[in-house]
């Protein structure tokens, strides 16, 4: 029957229905090409697993808080907000106080900002507006490799070049001609708080740049020519036409690499030079929060060290979730209309 | 003013590619003329005796990212599926921010929370709870990176696979993730480059090891630790095998994300379009 279908000449026009009355009701129903009975059920389980992996994702932060709450209640109950501004952090005789890790993480990020932010703009400013088309490639991909270095390894390198460099040229001379200001002071150990800020810096120019250059690339081209058509020269167009309307997402982008700077671990650990003190000179070691974590927990012997330590960690996250999310509405307020590109 | 600003981007430009070139250098310098055959075959010697290497790091670092990957690449895949093809309404904006916010989680903190899920449970050291705490940093970083590369396959192709009968699950799996492969394993490389290298979270999950370890629930030596202990060590002859291991680090490193260039030079989605 079918065959005959088949063989039957097309013709144009009304065609002949008369095989239908030989078919019976119950084989006229018509089916899909694949049977859909049991994988409406396949589908369902599917779905829900799908789903069970992303609420993961959920799980995970409420894990992390739950953990850093459970585990630093001991030292909030001890001390309360009064534990981040006491300055004596003596485990021996159970003295907490986080305030100079709170101080050097503050200081060396800020140290580490001021020098990358203009080196990380003018790196964006070249690569996008200046650069010659065959040397932009190459420029992105190096500045972004910087990012992929393991922290570990820039500590290292850190440690036996950047520490002896400074030690034997900057401070020195830092501290002859700048010495008046009280920011360079007392013996260039070379490990101190301005190691850690410039090790740093090294390490959030890739972050800060990447950004800047994305949202500067979001510019519409018109901006940048009606500039130019107004008898700009190159560097008023930029000012006024390209860094004026990115600057929110350049702000997003520098709060970005703060928040990179703050929970920074290994890098800053070997070359801040670990001591909880408070100096005004840059030369004189420090301690951050997230190295006094990484140096003394697992040492940690009492109850109270190990929950004033994880007291630290639980301030770290809160603070760089605040930063973080601040930096992504910055970002994305201002590159929202533009297609997502990858940042491979 | 202009000629001065296009020398100072450019000035710019050399200053910060001037550390990277110096990194590297250094790396090969001391890393090459310090690595060995002993140093890719043997246990650390104790201080003070010459020899000695890195290889049970080398194969603990390998141990942890096993770990890490097969529960990190499942969960995270998953958990970008769901964001892309399900994930259209309230619940999926909300994931998508908290796997950027989980993004930018300081990689202690991390460990911190390894320890206290895996190591007080255990009640010691171990290579799962490194392997836990790098899942952790590896699951937005993938999940991100699969729900962009599946949003890039054109609607038409899913339309023209439920057209031909083919039910939503198959879709997903066999044709939407098979046409994205290449960039969703781009981005499970960048994870996996990225967390290779990490030491905080390992410092208390993993903790290191002088010996061989295969154990899951043993403490398990790492490349990265064993980098930084030794870096930070007052002997030469230790300072000499850190720059060694930086080497390979940073070798299996380079090598991990420039093959996941080529991979998505060579046609990211070459089937969709």
């Amino acid at each position: 029957m079918a065959n005959q279908a088949l063989g039957a000449p097309r013709l144009p026009g009304p065609q002949p229905v008369a095989k239908n009355e030989v078919v019976s009701g119950l084989e006229a129903k018509s089916e899909p090409l694949l049977r859909t009975g049991s994988s409406e059920v396949a589908d369902r389980i599917f779905s829900l697993a799908m789903l069970a992996c992303g609420l993961c994702v959920l799980a995970l932060v409420a894990v992390i808080l739950y953990q850093l709450i459970i585990r630093s209640n001991l030292s909030w109950h001890a001390s309360g907000w009064r534990f981040f501004f006491r300055s004596e952090w003596d485990p021996v005789n159970e003295q907490y106080g986080a305030w100079p890790f709170v101080y050097g993480t503050i200081v060396s990020s800020i140290l580490a900002l001021a020098l990358a932010v203009p080196l990380a703009i003018g790196v964006a400013v070249f690569v996008t507006e200046m650069c010659p088309r065959w040397l932009k490639g190459p420029v992105a991909f190096t500045t972004e490799l910087l990012a992929a270095i393991p922290s570990v390894i820039y500590g290292l390198w850190a440690i036996f070049v950047l520490v002896p460099l400074l030690r034997q040229y900057l401070e020195p001379f830092l501290a002859k001609y700048f010495g008046w200001t009280g920011l360079f002071e007392g013996a260039p150990y070379g490990i101190g708080m301005l190691a850690a800020g410039i090790i740093l810096a090294i390490m959030v120019v890739p972050i800060i740049s990447s950004i800047t250059r994305e949202v500067m690339t979001a510019v519409p081209q018109q901006q940048r020519e009606a500039v130019l058509a107004l008898g700009a020269t190159r560097w008023e167009m930029i000012r006024t036409g390209v860094l004026r309307n990115a600057r929110v997402g350049i702000l997003g982008g520098i709060i970005l690499g703060l928040g990179r700077a703050l929970g920074e671990t290994m890098a800053v650990t070997m070359v801040i030079g670990n001591r909880p003190e408070i100096a005004r000179s840059l030369f004189a070691p420090g301690y951050t929060m997230a190295s006094v974590i990484a140096n003394e927990f697992s040492e940690a012997t009492t109850d109270t060290y190990l929950s004033a330590l994880v007291e630290v960690g639980l301030a770290l996250f809160l603070v760089t979730i605040i930063v973080n999310v601040l930096a992504q509405v910055l970002v994305w307020s201002v590159t929202r209309g533009t297609p997502a590109r990858g940042h491979a | 003013m202009n000629l001065l600003v296009t020398i100072a981007a450019a000035g710019a430009v050399i200053l910060v590619l001037l550390p990277l070139g110096a990194i590297f250098a250094y790396l090969v310098f001391k890393g090459i003329s310090s690595l060995n055959w002993a140093f890719l075959t043997q246990t650390p010697k104790p201080v003070g005796e010459p020899g000695g290497g890195m290889a049970n790091a080398i194969a603990g670092t390998g141990l942890i990212l096993l770990i890490a990957s097969s529960m990190g690449v499942p969960i995270g895949i998953g958990a970008g599926i769901y964001l892309a093809e399900y994930g259209r309404n309230r619940l999926g904006d909300l994931i998508r921010f908290t796997a950027d916010v989980l993004n930018g989680v300081p990689s202690i903190v991390v460990g911190i929370v390894a320890y206290g899920i895996v190591v007080l449970t255990q009640g010691h050291f171990s290579a799962l709870a490194g392997g836990v705490a790098l899942a952790i940093m590896m699951i937005p970083t993938i999940t991100r990176a699969t729900e962009e590369m599946l949003l890039l396959v054109p609607n038409a192709v899913r339309e023209a696979a439920y057209g031909l009968g083919v039910s939503r699950w198959r879709t997903t799996l066999s044709i939407t993730l098979r046409t994205a492969t290449s960039g969703v394993i781009t981005g499970v490389m960048l994870a996996f480059a990225r967390v290779a290298g990490e030491t905080a979270p390992l410092l208390f999950t993993a903790f290191g090891n002088q010996y061989w370890n295969w154990k899951i629930n043993q403490p398990t030596a790492a490349l990265s630790l064993q980098v930084f202990t030794y870096a930070i060590s007052p002997f030469d002859e230790w300072h000499r095998q850190a720059w060694a291991g930086a080497l390979i680090l940073i070798v299996m490193i380079v090598l991990a994300v420039t093959a996941v260039r080529i991979v998505a030079s060579r046609g990211m989605l070459k089937g969709a379009n």
